[in-house]
């Protein structure tokens, strides 16, 4: 297919392959974190572990929108649909995402709830129009790339004088959670910068991590050969001692990222002070909510749900996967209790979890 | 002195604009009306003419195999065909892996009230042409009707009765290690014209579903005397879902190559787009072979001398692994698992 076999080609991985593995240096090891979900999953799905040698490695990041979700934001979407009987709306994996009680919002649903699985914003708006006597809740996640279409969709719904659409605001910031990840004890060398969020925000954000934490990004396109572009140009980086923001992913990301997304965004949100983040903790100005302006549109405010934390099951070890402090079969549970079909933590429901990619893609490796 | 009783007149069913009401899944007589007019009208052969409840059949010698296959599909209507041939279609192909040769096909309707007649028409009539075809005529069959709001249209079950072929032995746990993994065309094409028909997505060339009947083809293959340890049509859950079932029950592993696994172009840009793996979505007419090494390439010729099998390759081999992994060599050259379907398959964020 034009433009997607061009970066799956076989031949020019193998050459990718042989450069990194010429160029990297026997007595260093370079440990390397991609930090989205979208990365995680090329490299599991298309096995690039395989092509790289063993003092490359690869540390699976948190930029998995529904695997940073925490369970009490879960929570508050099921006690939304099943407590004040809305439509509530999203984006595909969330549905699977464990909660309190053995819930989630799938399971909510077979009890009777009204959830519904969306493709687009677009989707959650039109369910509101064709239901005016039904209150519709749109719980809005992911990172920067999602952002934009939520902000379109509450104006939208202003414009038209929606009433009975709202938001559960669960947007989160890329930057702010990368600061956490640098601020904790993990070994980095360097960042595989995201591919789709900087379509949208940009590479000017990523350099205070080259400037001020001497930690050189790469960021890259979601396709094979982009990832093992993007390794080969980290690791010349760490050779030359250099660290900067560079761009493989030009087809699509420049300096500024789209200025008309940002505006709107900002139109429409404002820095949240705190976010609790699983795995991470509570994150300073890391998401985002709706403006004063937008109240109305603001499910939190409008049917009174307060978040309530809720701790992680105590053996899962996703805060210390999403963290890069371990990896998945490090964990007691993984792959015994907890498997993609029964996910006790969030790193096992998106394909883009490391948990789930790793037993999904690459558990033939420890049978061994 | 003349007879006053006048004869029965029954207004034919309005086969344009009328609809499926409760009556016609009462017993009565306009439930006879349904089945003669439409039903055994379209189906026609000697033995649903005989009327009765059941279908009396010839002597048949040899095994007997019997499966059965309940059709829910939506939409009903899609490109490449429509719930009553795939209802046709698909019970014929589970007979014929099992290495039978397909005889007879029953057919049982759950019709919802208020139900286009005009529709049922068309729905009947596929599976009438797709019977005759196939050359397995509908011997009996059974129509209920529910209220409105309780079906999706039509649900459709059929079952088909088949006898064993002389000397032929396929099952699920025969496949061993060094044997060869064939596949007969392109994977996903079903379940992408349904998905992407419900989706509302629009292609420059339109993805049409493969529903087809396999027996003819099966019979070119065991034809050739290769030996064969196991068909399987790969439905639901697609190729890689079919492959874990055989891993599983032979307690083997298997290994694949992604580059010799076909995957049409739109069908490929439809999985893309909604976040799906061609591996795990649906087909109704294509299959997998396993057979003993040194003997696929006789089978590959008579695959692809057939219309069905034109793409058909080599897609593996199985392997000695007590983990029962299947397992790909990526297009890339790296290596990984080839897991079940884990729950639905849900498009991925982004």
């Amino acid at each position: 297919m034009k433009y997607i076999d061009e970066f799956r080609d076989g031949e020019l991985a193998k050459n990718i392959a042989a450069n990194i593995a010429r160029e990297a240096q026997p007595g260093r090891s370079y440990r390397l974190m991609e930090f989205c979900g979208g990365h995680t999953h090329a490299i599991s799905r298309y096995g690039i572990a395989d092509l790289l040698p063993p003092n490359v490695r690869m540390i699976h990041g948190p930029g998995c929108p529904v695997c940073v979700l925490p369970i009490g934001r879960v929570d508050q979407a099921i006690r939304l649909a099943r407590e004040h009987n809305v439509i509530l709306c999203t984006y595909a994996d969330t549905v699977r995402v464990p909660a309190s009680d053995h819930l989630s919002l799938m399971r909510a649903k077979a009890n009777g709830a009204d959830v519904r699985m969306i493709y687009s914003t677009q989707d959650a708006l039109k369910i509101a129009r064709d239901n005016p006597g039904r209150e519709v809740v749109f719980l809005a996640i992911g990172f920067e790339t999602t952002t934009p279409p939520t902000a379109v969709a509450v104006k939208q719904a202003e414009a038209a004088g929606l009433k009975n659409f709202s938001i559960l605001c669960d947007h989160v910031l890329t930057p702010a959670a990368m600061h956490a990840i640098l601020a904790g004890d993990v070994e980095i060398d360097g960042f595989v910068g995201p591919a789709h969020v900087s379509t949208v925000i940009g590479s000017k954000p990523y350099e205070p991590f080259a400037d001020d934490y001497h930690k050189p990004v790469v960021i890259a396109g979601f396709e094979p050969l982009d990832v093992m572009q993007a390794i080969l140009m980290l690791v010349r980086q760490i050779n030359d001692g250099r660290a900067a923001v560079e761009n493989e992913f030009t087809r699509a990301v420049t300096r500024e990222g789209n200025l008309k997304a940002q505006e709107l965004v900002a139109e429409v949100f404002e820095l949240r002070d705190s976010f609790e983040w699983r795995g991470l903790g509570s994150v300073p100005h890391s998401a985002l909510k709706l403006r004063d302006r937008f109240a109305a549109f603001d499910a939190e405010q409008k049917f009174k749900v307060d978040y309530i934390a809720v701790p992680d099951n105590k053996a899962c070890e996703c805060a210390a996967i999403l963290r890069g402090q371990k990896r998945p079969q490090e964990c007691k549970i993984f792959g015994t209790v907890c498997t993609p079909d029964n996910p006790i933590g969030s790193c096992m429901v998106s394909s883009e979890g490391a948990c789930a990619a790793h037993y999904s893609y690459g558990r033939f490796r420890e049978a061994a | 002195m003349m007879s006053t009783v006048k004869p029965n007149y029954t207004r034919a069913l309005d086969l344009k604009n009328g609809r499926v009401d409760m009556s016609q899944g009462s017993g009565g007589r306009a439930m006879a009306q349904l089945i003669g007019e439409l039903f055994a009208a379209a189906f026609d052969n000697e033995f649903l003419a005989q009327g009765n409840d059941g279908a009396t059949l010839p002597h048949a010698s040899g095994r007997l195999v019997m499966a059965t296959d309940s059709h829910v599909v939506s939409p009903l209507f899609f490109a490449g065909g429509d719930i009553g041939c795939l209802s046709v279609h698909g019970t014929i192909n589970d007979v014929a892996v099992m290495g039978a040769q397909p005889l007879y096909l029953s057919a049982g309707f759950i019709l919802e009230e208020g139900f286009p007649l005009a529709d049922l028409k068309r729905i009947v009539e596929s599976m009438a042409q797709a019977a005759r075809e196939a050359g397995v005529p509908i011997v009996t069959g059974d129509t209920k009707v529910v209220e409105q709001g309780k079906g999706d249209g039509v649900f459709i079950t059929t079952t088909g009765v088949g006898v064993m072929r002389e000397g032929v032995q396929l099952s699920g746990d025969l496949a061993q290690p060094g044997d060869r993994i064939l596949l007969s065309g392109s994977i996903g094409d079903h379940g992408m014209a349904i998905l992407s028909q419900r989706e509302g997505l629009s292609f420059s060339a339109p993805i049409v579903s493969d529903t087809a009947a396999l027996h003819d083809l099966i019979e070119a293959m065991l034809d050739t005397g290769a030996q064969l340890r196991v068909l399987r049509d790969p439905t639901r859950g697609g190729l890689a879902t079919t492959l874990n079932e055989i891993a599983k029950q032979s307690g083997v592993g298997m290994m694949l190559q992604e580059s010799a696994i076909k995957v049409n172009q739109p069908v490929e840009a439809a999985c893309e787009f909604l976040g799906l793996d061609p591996l795990y979505v649906a087909n109704e007419g294509k299959l997998i072979a396993i057979c003993a090494p040194g003997d696929e390439d006789k089978l590959l010729a008579a695959m692809r001398a057939h219309p069905l099998g034109r793409e058909a390759s080599v897609i593996g081999e199985v392997l000695n692994d007590r983990h029962g992994f299947v397992q790909m060599t990526t297009r890339l050259g790296g290596r990984r698992v080839v897991d079940w379907l884990a729950g639905e398959q849900l498009p991925r964020i982004c």
